[in-house]
């Protein structure tokens, strides 16, 4: 088996879910005996991916968003989180530190910081069908 | 939702809760300006004693009260930043635009 563990989520695209999602995370992370930073940067990291589904895969409508996370050998979470909504036309633009298309409750800073944060971090976006976002972190095993 | 604030010799400070993200992000923009609006304060005080979480749209927070406290040529200050907002800061370089007072822990 390649991985040990693993648990898919799907639910709309509707704000009331980030905190969903990242708790949803952190909660089946913790099997992996995280320590509080590494459970923080998780639930950070996942709360950015998933409100950029919500700002900007689905602007006027409400969508799916699909949530999967595995534990991989030597205690590596891996986490995927796709939308089937716009999509990026630059990604290299979105990436880029305070470049936002979202207003002034937004900063810019979301990519960032899941780069940051994670091991791992790809985006996968074809305009009109949507991103996956596609992150890792590395656990440290504590002695 | 209410956040507690006091005025103290031109101190306004603001104690926030809660998490902060997207979902709730422009209801603390909005409640921050309308509190240094009424009491235009010198120094306004970001209590984050009781903030339990913070994602980006916290540095936008951080960014709007800066902004309304420039207007008015006063001072924004950020008390009792745990490490987990502390981390969202620091990656996002706020840490260098405003001055922040870590949680005693």
């Amino acid at each position: 088996m390649k991985f040990d563990n693993y648990m898919i989520l799907e639910f709309p695209s509707r704000s009331t879910n980030e905190a969903f999602a990242r708790s949803a995370v952190a909660c089946f992370a913790a099997q992996m005996d995280p320590t509080l930073e590494e459970l923080g940067d998780i639930r950070t990291a996942v709360s950015e991916a998933v409100t950029n589904c919500i700002v900007h895969a689905y602007p006027n409508e409400i969508g799916n968003i699909t949530l999967r996370c595995r534990i991989l050998k030597d205690n590596v979470l891996d986490i995927v989180i796709k939308d089937k909504g716009v999509g990026i036309t630059d990604v290299e633009q979105a990436r880029r530190p305070s470049f936002t298309t979202g207003g002034a409750e937004r900063s810019g800073m979301g990519f960032t910081i899941m780069e940051s944060f994670m091991t791992n971090f790809e985006v996968s976006s074809a305009s009109g069908k949507g991103t996956t976002v596609h992150m890792r972190r590395k656990l440290q095993r504590r002695k | 939702m209410h956040f507690t604030s006091f005025l103290e010799n031109g101190k306004l400070t603001i104690a926030l809760t809660g998490e902060i993200d997207h979902h709730c992000a422009k209801a603390y923009i909005q409640i921050i300006a309308s509190k240094i609006e009424a009491y235009m304060p010198e120094v306004c005080v970001l209590d984050f004693q009781d903030v339990t979480f913070v994602d980006s749209s916290g540095i936008a927070v951080v960014i709007n009260a800066l902004r309304n406290m420039s207007q008015i040529e006063g001072k924004l200050l950020l008390s009792g930043i745990s490490p987990q907002p502390m981390r969202v800061f620091r990656a996002s370089g706020i840490d260098k635009l405003v001055e922040i007072r870590e949680a005693v822990s």
